[in-house]
């Protein structure tokens, strides 16, 4: 059975090296029909880099130097600029976590929306714009005709993102993208979109890729989970087997510093020392190395390879994917 | 991780108040036209009361437009309320902010959000910190370098921190020396406003223990505002919840999330995703509609707009803040029909 | 909006009466007309008759209120050295002056748009380093030097174009008459309007390639041309208007080198002349006019603005 969309060891460069822009490593993953998969990791990971390669929507002098994106059987990044825009926007979406830089500001919701519409599908703009003020309805905006007209900046937060969902379901997606979609919104208004999109994910038959930093909304989406740590993929597991017996150390260090309203006051957070390296596409080892509890001088030599792990995940770490009776130890602190 | 032994709660001294706060209410008019005509005005906080005990930390927590970060910077200066008082130690505060008084205002403090704008980008970390010392007299030439080195290595930073700028550090270690900053003053009362909501994970994780170990080591008072349920629930020894300018709920943090008693509490409990599968398919109230502008508060109840229990008696009185339970004076909820929910032990039900 | 107009033009009237008095307050220190008249055949006794006879020995503030209360009456006053109404050696000498500066204008934004964009959207390629570098030629290259160049190859060395003046001398004038005369001057003042303007526009397409919203129309799948027109250039060309709004006022002020280079017969040779002669009706009249169109470009300028972009209130 063939995946919907399946990567293969991506690997992303910049040129020039400015700051913000995070390499990424050899990424795989893949995507199934209907499932939800969730991205996460913290800022400058690579998350986000990861799926704008895939989508071709790398801004300047970013590249990708190796590997595939097979979507539908097809490798997105082999295809010419035209043919990625009969996917695009069409059969895979992506909606992304600011909406009011997002969208236009010049041109109304009606135009942005109808837009879309009539560049996939062939019908009369009177057709598109009735289609689209169905969509406006559909993703929960009321009066959607008097939104038609409106222009971005009138519109609140949680209801311009509502509108980044239209716009990404005008043509049935079978795949859409969320690249943090709720960060910036307030947590009553996160819960009304996340159920939002969890009904068009249904209603749709839609395979959902939702990248995130937050654990919780990982707990409510995922069907399966990828974290990535430091440009690499660290740990691949389906969600309750993250949760429950989480392999790469530092999934279990990101797990236990995470805050949740049934602790009790006792709880003391985990946090992890050190930061993330700067330099770490140099590192010849493990990029978690300077941070985790169990190193040991091997991991600092070999580089690491995702391995399965036991439980039932794949981490990339050999203490844990070789030797697990040593994680029972203390390890000796190693810089 | 740093896991070593968990930290006992600091019991807050209930015969000592730091902070009382009666009657709040900041509006911003808005002004249009020839003369100056006010056409609206913005009720950011409308009628706020709580009490702030030495040694603890009080939570305030709601969504965008609840007034939480107006009434933090009511109490440390940069506001000017529009009513009401804010007695410190049962004394009003001195108005003016700057110029001679500099006696009780230095002792309430605040840290911000924005680690990067709340710090000059010109001037290095050394002078961030010494400055309001030497300004304060609080330390000479002499005597500054020592006490800054201090204060950075009480907020876990290195000394050669107090050469560098701002931009070399990362929103964690800028935060730190925010907090560094507010405790340069020894204050009696810090006002944290989101401190760890741009902050990553596991970082946020390091400055709420940070903000918790500086707690029992300078027996500090906390007003700690914040959107994240989970990580205000963390250091907050009570929380107070605020929705359009008012406070709904004020309870012990613990029976705040267990046995919520106000219809938006609950819903917030219900939103905030929880780091666990299992929780999934767990009933909960979604909220619908968007968050009303307080232009225009809704008359009654100002949840009623969204609230899915309101009743004719919502739409037209406004609930007092008060306790329902005899029993259990520290919980105090602004609802009509808060002793339905309380018969029922736990989560709400319809 | 009407109420947005009214606030303006009352807001306009002190700014205009400030501007004016200033303008009459710098003259008068820069120099009377009586230095011009005077020489050794014209008697002490002359000259101050006539500056008794022009009011001169009053108190400036009292001169300049004799001028603002004429205007008021709709008298523009009448030039010392000519004795001609000053609002009629105004009015013979602004179209030529529009004209010129009106096709310059034009012709400047017509190559300066395509070439910003095509410069900003194939940023560091041949064309781009190209573009910029004519560009910064444009605008450094100094327009006398470059009237003189021009002067010499077609009017000395090819003889194809005339030197000066609007049309040939003896003749009424006609199209294309005035249109030969005009290519020179014209290819002077665009090659600098046009220098900068393809900056302008470079910079304004740059910094739009850079936004979010370029991001999610590509996303879309429309296609990079409509991404490009669409999303990009409408959004870049906003920040033109205010350089339009900007350089409207060179309409009337900017050709004056120009104007002296090649004699044309505009209200820069006229401006000049009048400041050469201290002729101080024509200096006053020619300044007013420059300040009403000042305040009028902005005013435009603005209220364009708010027409365009949705996202501007006029308050």
């Amino acid at each position: 059975m063939q995946h919907l969309l399946s990567v293969e060891n991506i690997s992303v460069a910049f040129d020039g090296g400015t700051g913000e822009s995070v390499p990424v490593d050899d990424v795989s993953f893949h995507v199934d029909a209907g499932e939800t998969l969730c991205i996460v990791g913290e800022s400058g990971c690579g998350k986000s880099v990861t799926v704008l390669s895939v989508m071709g929507l790398l801004g300047k002098g970013g590249h990708v130097t190796a590997g595939r994106a097979l979507f539908e059987g097809r490798d997105l990044l082999a295809m010419t600029d035209a043919e990625l825009d009969n996917v695009r926007g069409n059969r895979l979406t992506m909606i992304f976590q600011d909406a009011l830089s997002s969208l236009n500001p010049v041109l109304t919701i009606g135009s942005q929306v109808t837009e879309s519409i009539l560049a996939h599908m062939p019908v009369s703009r009177a057709e598109a714009e009735i289609r689209a003020e169905k969509l406006l309805t559909r993703v929960g905006l009321p009066d959607a005709q008097r939104v038609m007209r409106k222009y971005p900046h009138t519109l609140s937060g949680g209801m311009r993102q509502r509108v980044m969902i239209a716009l990404a379901l005008c043509c049935s997606p079978r795949l859409l993208i969320a690249d943090e979609p709720t960060t910036a919104l307030d947590v009553t208004i996160q819960a009304q979109i996340m159920r939002l999109l969890k009904e068009l994910q249904q209603e749709y038959h839609m395979a959902l890729v939702l990248i995130t930093h937050d654990m919780g909304l990982v707990a409510e989406m995922a069907d399966r989970v990828l974290v990535m740590y430091a440009g690499q993929v660290v740990e691949e597991a389906d969600v309750h087997t993250l949760f429950r017996s989480p392999a790469h150390p530092y999934t279990r260090a990101l797990l236990q510093s995470v805050p949740s309203i049934h602790d009790t006051q006792d709880r003391r957070l985990a946090s992890i020392r050190g930061t993330v390296p700067e330099l770490y596409q140099s590192i010849e080892g493990c990029r978690f190395f300077n941070r985790c509890e169990m190193a040991r001088p091997e991991c600092a030599q070999q580089p690491q390879t995702l391995e399965p792990a036991p439980g039932g995940s794949s981490a990339r770490c050999w203490v844990v994917t070789q030797v697990p009776e040593m994680i029972l130890e203390a390890a000796p602190h190693a810089e | 991780m740093q896991n070593d032994t968990p930290q006992p709660p600091l019991e807050p001294d209930g015969a000592q108040t730091l902070l009382s706060v009666r009657g709040l209410i900041k509006q911003y008019p808005i002004r249009r036209g020839w003369f100056p005509r006010t056409v609206a005005t913005v009720h950011a906080v409308d009628g706020v009361d709580f009490d702030l005990h030495r040694g603890e930390t009080l939570g305030l927590v709601g969504e965008s437009g609840c007034g939480k970060t107006t009434v933090g910077r009511q109490i440390v200066g940069l506001e000017t309320p529009t009513a009401g008082e804010i007695l410190y130690h049962g004394q009003p505060l001195p108005e003016r902010l700057r110029g001679g008084e500099r006696g009780d205002r230095t002792r309430l403090q605040m840290v911000f959000q924005d680690t990067f704008a709340s710090l000059n980008p010109r001037k290095r970390i050394g002078d961030i910190l010494g400055d309001p010392l030497l300004y304060h007299r609080l330390a000479t030439r002499k005597t500054v370098w020592p006490e800054v080195h201090r204060l950075l290595d009480l907020v876990g930073l290195p000394a050669n921190a107090a050469q560098r700028y701002p931009h070399e550090f990362s929103g964690g270690q800028r935060q730190r020396v925010g907090l560094a900053r507010a405790l340069s003053l020894k204050p009696d009362l810090i006002v944290c406003d989101e401190p760890v909501s741009a902050l990553d994970v596991s970082i946020q994780a390091q400055i709420l223990n940070l903000i918790r170990d500086l707690q029992h080591e300078l027996q500090l008072t906390y007003l700690f505002i914040g959107h994240g349920l989970a990580a205000v629930h963390y250091v907050s020894d009570r929380i107070a919840v605020m929705y359009l300018g008012k406070i709904v709920e004020i309870a012990p943090s613990s029976d705040l999330f267990f046995a919520p008693q106000h219809p938006y509490t609950q819903a917030l409990c219900d939103a905030a995703p929880v780091p666990d599968p299992e929780e999934r398919k767990r009933d909960r109230i979604v909220l619908s509609g968007e968050i009303p502008s307080n232009l225009q508060p809704p008359a009654g109840c100002r949840f009623h707009t969204r609230c899915p229990y309101a009743t004719e008696l919502c739409k037209t009185v406004e609930p007092a803040l008060i306790a329902h339970v005899p029993e259990d004076p520290g919980h105090m909820t602004a609802c009509h029909h808060a002793q339905r929910w309380i018969t029922k032990k736990g989560a709400l039900q319809a | 909006m009407m109420r947005y107009l009214l606030k303006r033009i009352l807001i306009a009237i002190p700014v205009l009466i400030g501007i004016t008095l200033l303008d009459y307050l710098i003259m008068s220190l820069a120099g009377s007309p009586l230095s011009m008249m005077q020489g050794p055949r014209v008697s002490q006794a002359a000259v101050e008759a006539r500056a008794v006879e022009l009011g001169l020995q009053q108190p400036f503030l009292v001169q300049y209120f004799t001028w603002l209360s004429q205007l008021l009456h709709g008298n523009w006053g009448y030039s010392i050295k000519t004795y001609r109404p000053v609002w009629e050696m105004i009015t013979q000498n602004l179209p030529p002056t529009l004209l010129l500066m009106g096709v310059s204008m034009v012709l400047a934004f017509v190559i300066a748009i395509p070439v910003g964009i095509y410069s900003a959207t194939h940023q560091y390629s041949k064309g781009d380093y190209t573009a910029v570098t004519l560009s910064f030629l444009g605008t450094s290259i100094p327009s006398f030097f470059l009237s003189l160049i021009l002067v010499y190859v077609f009017t000395v060395r090819l003889g194809w174009l005339p030197s000066g003046g609007m049309s040939t001398l003896g003749t009424g004038g006609g199209f294309w008459d005035v249109l030969l005369h005009m290519i020179q001057p014209t290819i002077v003042l665009t090659a600098s309007l046009a220098g900068s303007n393809i900056r302008y526009v470079r910079s304004s397409v740059l910094e739009i390639l850079e936004k979010d919203y370029l991001r999610t129309a590509t996303a879309k799948g429309i296609g990079r041309r409509r991404v490009i027109r669409r999303h990009a250039v409408r959004n870049a060309l906003l920040p033109i208007i205010t350089v339009i709004g900007m350089e409207i006022p060179m309409l009337i002020g900017g050709a004056v080198v120009v104007e002296q280079v090649f004699s044309w017969p505009g209200l820069g040779l006229l401006t000049m002349t009048s400041i050469m002669n201290r002729d101080y009706p024509v200096i006053m009249g020619v300044s007013l006019l420059a300040a009403v169109i000042v305040l009028l470009g902005n005013l435009l300028t603005d209220i364009l603005y708010a027409v365009v972009d949705p996202t501007i209130q006029l308050k």
